[in-house]
C-alpha cells in the first residue's frame, strides 16, 4: 500500500507543479468550477439539489477530468524518458499502476466534490428560503459513489490505453475515440432496434425504482472497473512498456 | 544485507543471450564482475551494451543463459536486484517539472528509506555534487551536466552495493564530463560501491576502471584489467634520426620480438611484443649506420587496444 502511495504522491506532486490538467491546465479548471460550481447551480434555481439532471452532471465531471489526465500515465513517462528509470525502481508492477490511477481518481473525484460543495453554496446563497437547501442523503451517496466509479471507470480504460501508447496525444485520441463510441452507439443504436425489442427494454425500465437504477448501474460500474483494472494488470509487462 | 554472492563477485553471467527477432543483441556473454569495482564495459553503439544492462536489472528476459547480481539469480528474483542495485540508464530519467529534492525523495521514498535518512542522504549528495544551492528549483531548466550529476545522485541516494552507469558523462562537454568523472571516482571510492560502467570514453574507462570487457555485436572479445589489455598489444617505440634504408628495416622485420616496423622522415615506429626490451635494437640500429638521436617507448594506450580488437573482428 505504501508503494501506491508513493507513486501517487509523484503524481498529485507532478499534477501540482503543472498547475491543472495537461490538456487545458489552470484555466480549463476554473472554466469547469464556474460551470459546474455557479452557472448550472444558478440556472437550475432551488431544483439543482433535487434534478436527477444534477446527478448525471455528477457522473460526468469525474469522467472528463480523468479522462484529460490520464493519457499521460504512462505515455507520458515514455515521452519524457522517465519510465525506465521508474521500471528499473524496486517498485512493484502492481504499485505503479495502481498508483498512477489512484492519483487519476483522487484528482478527479477530489475536484468533483469541490464543485459539488461549492454548487451547494452558490444555491443556498442565490435561492434559499427558510431553510437550507440540501441534497437528500441518498442522492449524496449516489453522487459521491457514482463519481467515484466513474473516475475509476476513466482511470482504469486510461491507463490500459496509455500503457502501449506511444504519446500522449495518441493514448489521448484513442480515449476520445472510446468515449463517443460509447455515447453514440447507444444514442444510435437503441432507436435502430426493432419496435417490439424498444418495448421490452422501455418495459423493463420502467419496472425498476430510481434507486434500483442507481444499484444495477452503479453494479456495471464496478465490474467494468474490475476488468478494465484486470486488463491493465495483465498487459502490464517492463519488458514491453521498454521496447515499445 | 547479503551485497555480493559467496564467491565475491557482483555480476556473474553465464552464455547470457538476448535475441530481437533475427538481431542477436547479446551473445553468449560469460562474464564475472568482482565486487568493489569500477567494471568498464566498452563497446560500439549497438554492441549489446544497454540490452546487457536491462537483463541484469531483469527488465528484460534473456533467450538463454543466466546472470546472478549481488548473488541474486535474476531470472528468479529480478525485483530484489532492482532494490539492491541502483540505476543511471540511458536517459537521465528525471522528471523535470519536480525540484531536485522531490525527484530525489520520490526514489528515496520508493527506496523505502526512513524520512530523517532520506533528508540528511539527499543534503549529503547534493552537497557532494554541488547542487545544494539548486536544490528547490525545477530540474527542467538544468544544464545536461547539472542534470547528469543529479541522475547519478539518485542512483547512489538508497546506498547500493551496486550502480550500473550507461554512458553517463556521453552528451556531456568535456569540463562537465571531468567534473563528472571527479566527483563520481570520489564517492565510488567512499563508498565503496561497485560500479558497472558502459562508456564510449576508452580515456575515461583508462582513468576509471580496475577492470574493463570489451564487446562487439553482443560478442565478449576481451575482458581484464586496462593495464593488462594494454599489455597484450605491446609496446611501441619511435626512433628519430637518419639513415633508415631498407635494409635496416628488413633486419628489424627479422627479429621475433619485433611485430611491425614503418618509417617515415627521420622517424621510426617499431611495435615490440610485450616484455620486449629495446636497447638490443638500438645497438642494432646503431651498428647498421643509423645516426639515433631520440629513443622514446610507450604503452599502448587502451584506445589502441579497442581499436585493434574491433579490427580483429571485422
Amino acid at each position: 500500500m505504501s508503494d501506491v502511495l508513493t507513486v501517487a504522491w509523484k503524481e498529485v506532486k507532478e499534477l501540482l507543479a503543472l498547475g491543472g490538467n495537461l490538456k487545458g491546465g489552470r484555466l480549463g479548471m476554473i472554466i469547469m468550477f464556474v460551470v459546474f460550481g455557479v452557472f448550472l447551480p444558478l440556472q437550475s434555481g432551488a431544483k439543482w439539489v433535487t434534478s436527477p439532471v444534477t446527478m448525471m452532471y455528477w457522473a460526468w465531471v469525474p469522467l472528463m477530468l480523468v479522462t484529460g489526465l490520464i493519457a499521460d500515465s504512462f505515455a507520458g513517462e515514455r515521452e519524457r524518458r522517465t519510465l525506465e528509470t521508474l521500471l528499473a525502481s524496486r517498485l512493484p508492477d502492481r504499485a505503479i499502476l495502481l498508483g498512477k490511477v489512484a492519483a487519476a481518481i483522487a484528482y478527479g473525484w477530489g475536484y468533483m466534490l469541490v464543485m459539488f460543495l461549492c454548487g451547494l453554496m452558490t444555491v443556498n446563497i442565490a435561492f434559499r428560503q427558510g431553510g437550507l437547501l440540501l441534497f437528500s442523503w441518498s442522492f449524496t451517496a449516489a453522487a459521491l459513489v457514482g463519481g467515484l466509479l466513474t473516475a475509476g471507470l476513466a482511470a482504469s480504460a486510461g491507463v490500459l490505453v496509455s500503457l502501449r501508447a506511444a504519446t500522449v496525444r495518441q493514448a489521448a485520441q484513442t480515449l476520445s475515440v472510446a468515449m463517443m463510441l460509447c455515447i453514440f452507439v447507444p444514442a444510435f443504436g437503441i432507436p435502430a432496434l426493432p419496435a417490439s425489442w424498444k418495448a421490452s427494454l422501455l418495459q423493463a425500465a420502467m419496472t425498476l425504482s430510481v434507486r434500483q437504477w442507481i444499484v444495477a448501474v452503479s453494479a456495471i460500474l464496478v465490474l467494468a472497473d474490475a476488468a478494465l483494472l484486470m486488463a491493465a494488470m495483465a498487459r502490464f509487462r517492463r519488458a514491453r512498456l521498454i521496447l515499445d | 544485507m547479503n551485497t555480493t554472492s559467496n564467491s565475491g563477485l557482483a555480476i556473474r553471467t553465464e552464455g547470457l543471450t538476448r535475441d530481437f527477432s533475427r538481431v542477436r543483441a547479446v551473445d553468449g556473454l560469460t562474464l564475472e564482475v568482482p565486487a568493489g569495482i569500477v567494471f568498464g564495459f566498452l563497446g560500439p553503439n549497438g554492441s549489446g551494451k544497454t540490452t546487457t544492462i536491462r537483463l541484469l536489472l531483469g527488465l528484460l528476459e534473456p533467450t538463454s543463459g543466466r546472470a546472478e547480481v549481488l548473488g541474486i539469480d535474476v531470472g528468479k528474483e529480478a525485483a530484489r536486484v532492482r532494490a539492491k542495485a541502483g540505476a543511471l540508464l540511458e536517459h537521465t530519467g528525471l522528471y523535470e517539472r519536480l525540484s531536485a529534492v522531490d525527484n530525489l525523495d520520490y526514489y528515496g521514498r520508493i527506496a523505502r528509506m526512513p524520512a530523517a535518512d532520506r533528508r540528511a542522504r539527499i543534503q549529503e549528495l547534493l552537497t557532494h555534487f554541488g547542487l545544494w544551492d539548486r536544490r528547490t528549483d525545477t530540474v527542467g531548466g538544468w544544464s545536461r551536466g547539472m542534470k547528469q550529476k543529479l541522475a547519478v545522485a539518485r542512483a547512489l541516494l538508497h546506498r547500493p552495493a551496486l550502480i550500473f552507469l550507461d554512458e553517463p558523462t556521453a552528451s556531456l562537454d568535456p569540463v562537465a564530463s571531468a567534473a563528472l568523472r571527479d566527483d563520481l571516482a570520489r564517492l565510488v571510492a567512499r563508498e565503496g560501491v561497485t560500479v558497472f560502467l558502459t562508456t564510449h570514453n576508452l580515456a575515461e574507462a583508462e582513468r576509471l576502471c580496475t577492470r574493463v570487457a570489451v564487446i562487439r555485436q553482443g560478442r565478449l572479445l576481451a575482458v581484464g584489467p586496462p593495464d593488462e589489455l594494454n599489455a597484450r598489444k605491446g609496446t611501441r617505440a619511435e626512433v628519430r634520426g637518419s639513415g633508415f634504408s631498407d635494409d635496416v628495416l628488413a633486419r628489424l622485420r627479422g627479429r621475433p620480438e619485433v611485430t611491425t616496423v614503418a618509417a617515415s622522415d627521420g622517424r621510426l615506429v617499431v611495435d615490440l611484443r610485450d616484455g620486449a626490451e629495446m636497447a638490443p635494437l638500438v645497438t642494432l640500429l646503431v651498428e647498421q649506420g643509423v645516426a639515433v638521436e631520440e629513443v622514446r617507448k610507450e604503452q599502448a594506450r587502451l584506445e589502441e587496444v579497442f581499436l585493434t580488437l574491433m579490427e580483429e573482428e571485422r
